[in-house]
This record gives structure tokens, C-alpha cells and sequence, in this order.
């Protein structure tokens, strides 16, 4: 008996000469019905390629089978050869055999055509179902993803639904046909940690359901633990090493396997917290900075005839202080406040209410030398058009000063330290990776000496290796100069490696805030809760969620509207939460 | 739907701005309307008959109390009397109008008929031969002025195949389609040539950017047909540049085709702006371009309202 899916020495070119350009280079694996099989690799380690060679969308990419061959068991028993398939034949293949959910939901359905018509066009091309017939069935589709009020979502363009309901649009779209196997190339990458969740959940669920089997690409070893019966991880276009999950996670082979599981970023509930600080000691000492009931609002524009029905309140009464040295991370998903909070305090946001203060006693506006940021892209975030020295030089110039010789000499001291090569200096933003390239915008913010660094998902855009080294970069930096950062992100693994402090921001306001390992290892509001215990973890095998369909509420508020005053409850001495209801 | 109303009140202020520009750039213009009829013989004339004429035609009072009874007529649907044709100014416009109009609807049909598929089908085959060949076709045709091609489309008629394009007396459509349809087509391929080089780079470019987005790739995995994921999935994203695009030039072709309509023989609205240029004909002169300054803002409302029924993302009305 033959397997599902049979891949043996794939390799995969692209561009004009695909034997020199090659991706993927020999790679082989057998699926059967009912098994998950997870490929996890970084960036360009050629996983997304494989799985795209499996339904030969790769050759719309510019991409090229060069060698090896991959075949399907079809589902009246023949077995068929992609590699050598026609298109006409593939076509028929793909959306009815095999199905494929993408990273990006906002991007990966169809602007301008109702998600109704994009579900049913499965059952049009695969089912030759017509009119009512096919509204029904696709209505059904949306009831398996668990979308409620399906029938009336059936009428919706993507823009309307957020991106959790939009992967869930995708996912019904990819099983219209009851396909034999799924591939999902990082499905939940681009979604919020409890959204990830529910995704994760629902795929569980579908897969015992249905039997198909399914291939899960990921970059993020912790969700794999959670889903896949099988591993296999790559680099650099080969795979390093594959084997059942048990195996892999618990008594990896490979070095670079060894590496992913003990350099990567994993969620350790609070026992990985940083201890090189304590807020006891430094009493005497003054915060850097003070941020007092700080309230962002954003009118929502009326009519020429009704008025505003509102504002939305996207910061409520925030408040809280950062001592020097201390790092304070702000989580929150996405819509909760936490980039606007930053922003405010970096002057970019004019926030309605509230106050901060720097160490100095000043108020902190926008041109504060003493508070700098970095952002989450560095690929958006250098001038693609400057070189770095007049990139480095910009907040001097900013700031009123002049470059001289020892701005120079800083901007020389700065790179090296930050772990760049000097003659960095002379070169342009293109000519660095990633990582580099965020070492060079800390090197920026570093240069007018600050005492509060903004991090807004600083490491979020990087491979997670990359985050690694990185995030000890961050933690030697604020060592040696004192720094106090404030740390937005919403990657409670991230978190827990850099932050001694954590607050909670859940619907513009912090629900709980306190000691990072205290916080992370004994939540007590229901939210933190189930933030903490939506994030993957290598431990938790086979573990499956449960699906929680509630809804972030909405932040729009009536003209006037205050809400009630908080009411704190302590649970030690440095962790508090809001009481509940 | 209030983004219509308030789309529709900034109408007559436009119309104001264009009214008093083009009001004082015509009597910057040296020479007057007695000096343009009279021609050398003007010179002839005692100043007290040049008084008289001025007191006749009304240009011997201040330019504020012109503009202010011109505004006041027009107001009335008074454009004022054409000098030249000595009938309102409203009246001749009107007669014009329908043949400009037709005449810049054939041309988008040809346009879009033609640059369209070009466009597309140069995309789906992105850098081969056949692209290269309508990128080129493209570049010549918006290249060449309309007048070259004109005379050449004469030219190779008449001396190829002995053919003239039917000249004379302009017929109305209704009148006798296949006559007046005979008189236009030549026109309408003339000025649509150009416009459809233009349609078919900006589509080329539109597909090729759609044809590379995700949602694309989408289609493609449920296993939807080439033909289908591009005709169905991507022109419809690829379509807000075309109409932005198209609706320019449309909104220009209103105004009329001076040297197209020059070759033809064609009495459009453009021959008749630059009669009436030519001869001081203010009224006139004033009248063409205050209708075509309303029938762009038209056009350019059917653009804004064409987006949004192509594009569910965008809301009219929303924000500022």
C-alpha cells in the first residue's frame, strides 16, 4: 500500500537557470491519511517552496521541479505524478485533492468578490454545483469553521471580517471539497496569540473529522508540539533532520535542530523571567519614567448631518512607571492599545489625557532626546536612500547638534558595539539583513544617549534565531548604559526573555501588571489567563485548545461616556490585577 | 447618499472659478471682438463708431459690470448671443455637443476594445516575445500625435484602396446611422488610437501587479482555470487604474478634438472653441468652456461612483 503523498529528492530552481538557483535540494517524505506532518525551518530554508511544489503553484512563482518526484494517491485509488502532471490535470487536483491555506487571510481572499462567491466557486469548479445549490453548500462551509450567522457572512467582502474570521473563511474554502490532504503554510503567523489558538483548535478538529492529512509549515517549533505526528525541519533547501514529533523535540540529532529548540525563544511560564533586577533595592532611586492615567481617544467622524456617535477609547487611564535599568513590556493583541500607549509617549499620538515625566522632572513631549524608539520593520524603517552614517546622524541632527568628530567617533563605537563591521559607515540599508539592520536602528536610537528605549515589536520581524541574539544584544545594552526600555509586544516568549516587568493591556487599559515571573507563572485575570494558555509550548503535546469564539468588545464609546474607576487587587508585592466583575 | 450631495455643492463653486478665469483671460488677449470681425478695416473706423459698436456690444463698460450681467444671465440658463453666429451662444453648443459626445464614446469603445485585451494579454505572457511586441505597439501609438495618424489612416486608405472617408455634410445619428457611423468611424479609430496605447500600459502594468497577489495564488490552489483566475479574479482588481484613466481622457475628448475634427471636416465642440477664440467671440468663447468644464466634473463623479462599485474597500463619504 502506497501512502497519501510520496515526495522523494525534490528539488526545486528558480529563475532563468534553475540548476544554478536551487531552493529546494533533494528533499523526500511519505504522508499517510490522518497524519500531520510539520516542516519548520527559517526564511528561505525553502519549506514554503516545498509546499508549494506539492500543488505545483510553484511554477506561477518562477519556480522549477528540476529533479525527484512527488505523487498522490488519488481518490479512487490511482496514483498520480504531480511532477510530470499537465496543467489541466492539476487544476483538477488542486481545490478538490489537495487544499492549501496561506499566511496572510487579509490578503489571501479576493478584495472585491464576496468571500459566499469565493467559497462556492470551489463547489462550481470541483462539485459542478450551480445557484442555490451552491449557496447551501457553501454556507455549510462556514458552519464547519464555526462562523456564526453564517448565511449573512456569505454576503460580506474580506474587508469586513478580521483576520481570525478571514483564515477561517480560507480554511472553509480549502476543505469545500473534503480534500485528502491539506497543506497550511503558516497559517496562524500573521494572527493575534488567542486567534492562533482557535485556529490551531479548529484544525485539530477538522483533521480528526475528516482523516485527511495535512502538512503544517511553521517557523515556530512550539506550535508543532501541539498539532503534527510527525517532523521535519529544514535549511537552507534540505532536511536536516525528520522523524516523529517525540523524537525530534525530545532527542534532536542535528545540530541545527538542537539550536531551533534551545536558542529559540520558548514560552517557559515565567521560569525563564530575567532576575538581574529588583525593584526592592532601587527605592530610593527615581523612576525614568512616570506615566500617569494616560487616555488616548479618537473621535469617529459623523455625518454633514449626525453627530459623532462617539470616540474610540484606545487608551483608558494607563498608568504606571519604568525605574532605570528595568524593563517593562507592554502585551496585548492586536487592537488592545499597546502600540498607541508607546506612541503617545513618544509624542507621536497626542494623547486627550494624562501626563508623563522623565527622570529629569520634565514633561516628555516628542523631541525628548531622552526617549527613543525602535520600530517593529527594519526594512521600513531605514531610509532605503541614506547611507548610515547620515542615518546615524539624523537624531543628532534632530536634536539641534552638529556632526563633528565625535559624533563621528560614536557612530564608529556604537556599530562596533552593537556588532556590525566598521566600515558599515559607508554602506546603504539594502546591503544588511535583517537582523542587521535592526542592530543598526538600535545603534540610532543609542546615538543622542537616552534613558528610555521604545521597543514596538522590535525583534517580531525577525527569523527567530535572529530574535535570539538580538534580544541579548538588547539585555547587554541596557546593562552597560542603564537603559530602561519599554517593551511592546505580542509574543509572551519574547516577553518573558527580556521583561521584568509585565502589564496586561486588554481593550485599552492594563488588566493586570506586576513581576514578570510572577505575572507570567500565576495569571489571576481571566484575560492573562487566557492569553498565557493560548501560547504554544514544546510541552504541551497534542494538546488541544478549546475553541473560544468570543469577541473582542468594541472600544467605540458614546460622546462623554467615562468608565468606571478601576478597582486593583494585589496578589504580592509587586503584582496586581483588576478586579472582576 | 450624502457624498453626492456634497459632491454636487462643490459644483457651482468650480464653476464660478472657471467662469471668472476664463472671463478675464479672454480680454487679456489682445484685440477685441470689432477689431476681429472688421479685420485691417477696423482701422478705419472713427472713434465714435468704435464707441458705438463697443456700446453695442457691451464691451465699453467696466469688466465688473460685465462679468456681473453675464453671471446674472447665465444664472437664467443665458450664456449670452455668439457674435459670430448671432444665435445664443447655449443654442450652438447644443448643436455641436452630440457629435463630440459620440465621437469620444466611439473613441473609448475603440480604447478599451482594443487596450483592454492588449493590456492583459501582454501581462499573462510577461516578458516574451508577444509582450515585447505590444509594449512596443503601445509605446509608438502613444507616441505619435493624433493628426499624423489621422492623415496617415486617409492616406493609406485613399491610396491603398481608392476608399475616401465620407466627407460633407455632417449627418446626426439618428438621422442616418449607417452615414453618420461611415463619417465617425475614422475619427473615432484616429483619437482612439493613442488612448488605447495608453489603456493598454496602464492595464499591462495593473494585471501584472494583481497577477502576483496573494489572493491570485488563492484561486489558483482551489483550482480555478487560467482563463477564470484572470478574467474573473484578477481584472476586476486590476480595473481602478483603466477607469481612473479612462475617465481623463474622456472627460478631455468632451472638450472636443480640435485637429482631429479639423481633418475630418467634423463641426465638434473643438472647432467651434477655436472659431470663437479666433474671432472674439466672448460669449462663446466663455459658454464652451463652462460646459466643458461641468461636463468634466461630471465624468469625474461617474469615476468616484464607478470605484466604489468596483472596489467594495472603498466608501465614499467616509472621513473628512
Amino acid at each position: 500500500m502506497t501512502s497519501l503523498l510520496s515526495v522523494s529528492g525534490l528539488r526545486v530552481g528558480f529563475g532563468r537557470d534553475p540548476k544554478q538557483n536551487e531552493i529546494v535540494k533533494g528533499v523526500s517524505f511519505d504522508l499517510d491519511a490522518g497524519e500531520t506532518l510539520a516542516i519548520v525551518g527559517e526564511s528561505g530554508s525553502g519549506k514554503s517552496v516545498t509546499a508549494l511544489s506539492i500543488n505545483r503553484l510553484v511554477d506561477f512563482g518562477g519556480g522549477r521541479i528540476i529533479g525527484g518526484s512527488i505523487t498522490l494517491k488519488r481518490a479512487d485509488g490511482r496514483v498520480l505524478d504531480i511532477t510530470g502532471a499537465q496543467e489541466p490535470v492539476l487544476e483538477k487536483i488542486r481545490g478538490s485533492e489537495i487544499g492549501m491555506i496561506f499566511q496572510e487571510p487579509m490578503t489571501s481572499l479576493n478584495p472585491v468578490l464576496t468571500i459566499g462567491r469565493q467559497i462556492e466557486e470551489s463547489f462550481r469548479l470541483h462539485r459542478g454545483l450551480t445557484g442555490r445549490q451552491a449557496t447551501a453548500a457553501a454556507k455549510d462551509a462556514l458552519d464547519r469553521v464555526r462562523i456564526p450567522d453564517a448565511a449573512r457572512r456569505l454576503k460580506y467582502t474580506p474587508n469586513q471580517l478580521s483576520g481570525g474570521m478571514l483564515q477561517r473563511v480560507m480554511i472553509a474554502m480549502a476543505l469545500a471539497c473534503n480534500p485528502r490532504l491539506l497543506i497550511a503554510d503558516e497559517p496562524t503567523t500573521a494572527l493575534d496569540v488567542t486567534v492562533q489558538a482557535q485556529i490551531m483548535a479548529l484544525l485539530g478538529e477538522l483533521k480528526r473529522e475528516t482523516d485527511m492529512g495535512m502538512i503544517f509549515i511553521t517557523h515556530d517549533i512550539g506550535l508543532v508540539a501541539g498539532i503534527a505526528d510527525k517532523v521535519m525541519v529544514m535549511q537552507a533547501g534540505e532536511a536536516v533532520e525528520q522523524g516523529p514529533l517525540g523524537d525530534v523535540l525530545d532527542q534532536p540529532k542535528h545540530p541545527y535542530t538542537q539550536h531551533l529548540l534551545s536558542a529559540v525563544p520558548h514560552f517557559e511560564s515565567g521560569r525563564a523571567a530575567r532576575s538581574d533586577f529588583s525593584r526592592t533595592q532601587s527605592e530610593a532611586i527615581a523612576p525614568a519614567l512616570t506615566v500617569d492615567g494616560l487616555t488616548v481617544r479618537f473621535k469617529v467622524a459623523g455625518s454633514i448631518l449626525t453627530r459623532s456617535p462617539g470616540s474610540v477609547h484606545a487608551v483608558e487611564n494607563v498608568g504606571f512607571d519604568l525605574m532605570p535599568g528595568e524593563t517593562l513590556a507592554i502585551v496585548g493583541e492586536s487592537g488592545s492599545g499597546k502600540s498607541t500607549t508607546a506612541r503617545a509617549i513618544l509624542g507621536l499620538v497626542k494623547p486627550t489625557r494624562g501626563s508623563f515625566s522623565a527622570n529629569n522632572g520634565t514633561i516628555v513631549d516628542g523631541s525628548d532626546p531622552s526617549v527613543q524608539m525602535v520600530f517593529q520593520n527594519p526594512y521600513a524603517s531605514l531610509n532605503p536612500r541614506l547611507r548610515i552614517d547620515s542615518i546615524l546622524a539624523e537624531p543628532v541632527i534632530a536634536a539641534g547638534s552638529r556632526i563633528d568628530t565625535g559624533t563621528r567617533e560614536k557612530m564608529v563605537a556604537l556599530l562596533k558595539r552593537v556588532g556590525l563591521p566598521e566600515n558599515s559607515l559607508l554602506r546603504y540599508p539594502h546591503e544588511f539583513s535583517g537582523g542587521q539592520r535592526q542592530r543598526l536602528c538600535i545603534a540610532r536610537a543609542l546615538m543622542l544617549n537616552p534613558s528610555i528605549v521604545v521597543l514596538d515589536e522590535a525583534v517580531s520581524a525577525l527569523d527567530v534565531s535572529v530574535q535570539a541574539k538580538v534580544l541579548e544584544l538588547l539585555v547587554d545594552l541596557q546593562h552597560e548604559y542603564g537603559l530602561a526600555y519599554l517593551f511592546v509586544s505580542h509574543d509572551m516568549a519574547v516577553v518573558e526573555r527580556i521583561a521584568h516587568r509585565i502589564a496586561v493591556l486588554y481593550a485599552g487599559q492594563i488588566v493586570e501588571i506586576g513581576n514578570a515571573a510572577s505575572v507570567l507563572s500565576n495569571p489571576r485575570h481571566s484575560y492573562t489567563k487566557r492569553l498565557i494558555s493560548a501560547v504554544p509550548s514544546i510541552e504541551r503535546r497534542n494538546q488541544h485548545f478549546e475553541l473560544d469564539t468570543r469577541q473582542v468588545p468594541s472600544l467605540v464609546r458614546p460622546p462623554g461616556f467615562e468608565p468606571p474607576p478601576a478597582e486593583w487587587q494585589a496578589y504580592g508585592p509587586d503584582h496586581r490585577a483588576r478586579a472582576e466583575a | 447618499m450624502s457624498y453626492l450631495a456634497r459632491r454636487l455643492l462643490t459644483f457651482p463653486l468650480v464653476m464660478l472659478g472657471v467662469s471668472i478665469l476664463v472671463f478675464v483671460a479672454i480680454r487679456l488677449v489682445p484685440g477685441d471682438a470689432i477689431t476681429a470681425m472688421l479685420g485691417t478695416e477696423a482701422g478705419l473706423l472713427t472713434p465714435a463708431q468704435r464707441a458705438a459698436l463697443s456700446a453695442y456690444f457691451g464691451i465699453d463698460k467696466p469688466i465688473l459690470v460685465q462679468y456681473w450681467s453675464w453671471l446674472l444671465g447665465v444664472l437664467q440658463g443665458d450664456l449670452g448671443i455668439s457674435v459670430i453666429h448671432g444665435k445664443p451662444a447655449l443654442t450652438i453648443i447644443l448643436e455641436r455637443f452630440p457629435l463630440t459626445l459620440q465621437l469620444a464614446l466611439m473613441s473609448m469603445c475603440v480604447a478599451l476594445l482594443v487596450g483592454l485585451p492588449a493590456g492583459v494579454f501582454a501581462a499573462t505572457r510577461n516578458e516574451k516575445m508577444s509582450d515585447l511586441a505590444v509594449r512596443i505597439f503601445a509605446m509608438i501609438g502613444q507616441s505619435t500625435p493624433n493628426f499624423v495618424v489621422g492623415l496617415l489612416i486617409i492616406y493609406a486608405l485613399s491610396a491603398g484602396f481608392g476608399i475616401l472617408p465620407a466627407m460633407g455634410e455632417f449627418t446626426p445619428f439618428f438621422t442616418d446611422p449607417l452615414r453618420n457611423l461611415g463619417q465617425m468611424i475614422l475619427p473615432a479609430i484616429t483619437l482612439g488610437f493613442a488612448f488605447a496605447a495608453s489603456v493598454t500600459r496602464i492595464s499591462r502594468s495593473a494585471m501584472l501587479d494583481v497577477l502576483s497577489d496573494d489572493y491570485v495564488r488563492t484561486a489558483r490552489s482551489k483550482g480555478v482555470p487560467k482563463r477564470s483566475v484572470i478574467w474573473r479574479h484578477a481584472l476586476p482588481n486590476a480595473l481602478i487604474p483603466v477607469v481612473t484613466l479612462s475617465g481623463v481622457e474622456f472627460g478631455y475628448l468632451l472638450g472636443g478634438a480640435v485637429l482631429v475634427e479639423q481633418i475630418y471636416a467634423l463641426p465638434g465642440l473643438g472647432r467651434l472653441v477655436l472659431e470663437a477664440i479666433l474671432q472674439r467671440d466672448y460669449a462663446l468663447v466663455q459658454g464652451c468652456v463652462l460646459f466643458i468644464a461641468f461636463n468634466f466634473m461630471v465624468v469625474n463623479l461617474l469615476v468616484d461612483l464607478a470605484y466604489v462599485t468596483l472596489d467594495p474597500r472603498i466608501r465614499l463619504g467616509e472621513g473628512n
